[in-house]
């Protein structure tokens, strides 16, 4: 390789050394999505204990079929200090709830499109033939399992589990929790009727809203869980300055 | 170091968390802003939504089997009570405010000017929902019969019934007062409205959620803005507990 001008070609990192590892555009939406899904998930646990039970289809109230009922009405199904407020009052869980709704929404959508721009999907997240063979997922899985992470320039890349799970989130539970959301409004039901019907009525969408909950907090304890193993400080500081330090290679 | 266990930190971060969520919440800048981002609702769905886009509306294969009643089930207004037993024979809707003609319309009178059927889902605020089949004339046809005067903005439905004193009442704007869908029910599932749907009459405005739709309508108003009535956010919920006034969503 001849550069006659240009930088001096840079030897490849190596375990020890601070790399860039996160664009502002994610460090920017990591944060204010945290807040953001931390509010909505104590505002929705409040909106939730109104009406503690969930079901399938169009209808759905206290006469009917309930797949799932937690404690009984009112303030009982999820305690206070899950909640925001902590005292009852639907009324003001809904005002947050609907008001962060809307950061929640044009944040993932600004934060895709300008992921899609500057290639942060193409290149850090798009899961590659080789990464999809079940042989590799499985090698990786019992890499995790054995909490032997990735290092030294193999940690400049995320690791396939860790790329589906991040689109698990990105492409898979945000969207649906927004579109199930929009499904349980009125307004948006007559605005776009098609919405609802996609998921099987405005019972089933707050059911599948309640789910897709579920499965961003289950992703949030596997993600603090690996970030506690991976070296927390290290980790926090690459997603708030955008350094990080390669682990060293195991000898 | 018993002061310091894990279960102490954690229990005084949460404790921390709450009472800061609390303090937001409490806020009047901060509530200020939330109020500001909920006030966006009416416009943005205004802005994809056709003014007359219709709510669903469903076979009656697809009906709740049992239709729930909500809030006040049997008002104890002595005036009101004394309709309901003489099965609202000497009733009469009052229909005034900011109109030409104020009209007092008896139950046959409604029956007998055009009726519109629907079946819809009825979304209450908590989150459930139920669906029923509806029978009444349209609003917008009881307002052409009174004529509206050029100021009027809002209706407002007095309603019969109250929570502790405090009378029940809520108001649309007239997009929605003069949607098709909007009409003054006094059928449910093919029989009148019983006391505890809101007999004699009750509103059905379909594109918002339950507690909108009053019951126990015994007068409606036509107004030029909401403020100077009660608590002057256009409904009993939106004034005692803060519930939005635009319950499209």
């Amino acid at each position: 390789m001849s550069e006659a001008q240009g930088p001096e070609p840079r030897p490849a990192p190596r375990g020890g050394d601070l790399v860039r590892r996160h664009r502002l555009s994610t460090r920017l939406w990591h944060w204010l999505n945290a807040l953001t899904l931390l509010i909505m998930l104590m505002s929705g646990l409040m909106i939730f204990n109104a009406h503690p039970r969930l079901y399938w289809g169009h209808y759905g109230a206290d006469p009917d079929h309930a797949w799932l009922e937690l404690g009984e009405h009112r303030d009982v199904a999820f305690p206070g200090w899950m909640t925001l407020p902590s005292h009852y009052s639907l009324a003001d869980a809904r005002l947050w709830h609907l008001a962060f709704a809307w950061v929640l929404a044009w944040g993932l959508l600004v934060y895709l499109l300008w992921s899609l721009a500057n290639r942060h999907i193409a290149r850090d997240l798009h899961v590659t033939r080789a990464e999809w063979r079940p042989s590799h997922i499985w090698h990786d899985a019992k890499e995790h399992a054995a909490l032997r992470f990735p290092a030294g320039a193999a940690a400049l890349r995320y690791n396939v589990l860790q790329k589906l799970a991040y689109c698990t989130v990105l492409f898979l539970l945000l969207p649906l929790i927004i579109a199930t959301g929009l499904a349980m409004s009125p307004g948006m039901d007559a605005a776009w009727p098609l919405l609802v019907d996609l998921f099987g009525g405005r019972q089933s969408a707050r059911s599948l809203h309640f789910l897709a909950m579920v499965g961003l907090v289950a992703f949030f304890a596997a993600h603090i869980a690996m970030v506690v193993l991976a070296g927390p400080v290290n980790e926090v500081r690459a997603m708030i300055t955008g350094w990080y330090r390669l682990p060293k290679e195991r000898r | 170091m018993s002061a310091f266990s894990r279960r102490g930190v954690l229990a005084g971060g949460a404790g921390l968390l709450v009472s800061a969520c609390d303090r937001l919440n409490q806020s009047s800048g901060v509530r200020g802003l939330l109020q500001g981002a909920a006030d966006l609702h009416l416009p943005a769905q205004r802005l994809i939504t056709g003014r007359d886009a219709l709510a669903r509306e469903f076979a009656e294969s697809q009906m709740s089997p049992q239709f729930r009643a909500n809030g006040n089930t049997a008002p104890d207004d002595p005036l009101y009570r004394r309709h309901a037993e003489s099965g609202f024979v000497q009733w009469a809707l009052r229909v005034d405010g900011l109109v030409r003609h104020p009209l007092d319309l008896p139950l046959a009178a409604l029956q007998a000017i055009p009726q519109r059927t629907q079946i819809t889902r009825h979304d209450c605020v908590e989150g459930w929902s139920a669906i029923g089949q509806w029978q009444g004339p349209q609003l917008g046809t009881v307002l052409a019969l009174a004529g509206l005067l050029p100021a009027a903005k809002y209706a407002v439905f007095h309603c019969a019934d109250g929570f502790s004193g405090v009378p029940y009442y809520e108001s649309i704007d007239l997009i929605d007062a003069f949607h098709p869908q909007t009409i003054l029910a006094w059928r449910i599932n093919g029989a009148p409205l019983p006391e505890a749907h809101g007999a004699p009459l009750r509103l059905r405005v379909e594109r918002q959620l339950g507690y909108k739709h009053a019951k126990y309508v015994m007068r409606i108003e036509l107004r030029s803005t909401l403020a100077g009535l009660y608590g002057g956010k256009g409904g009993y919920w939106e004034d005692s507990s803060g519930y939005q006034w635009y319950a499209g969503i």
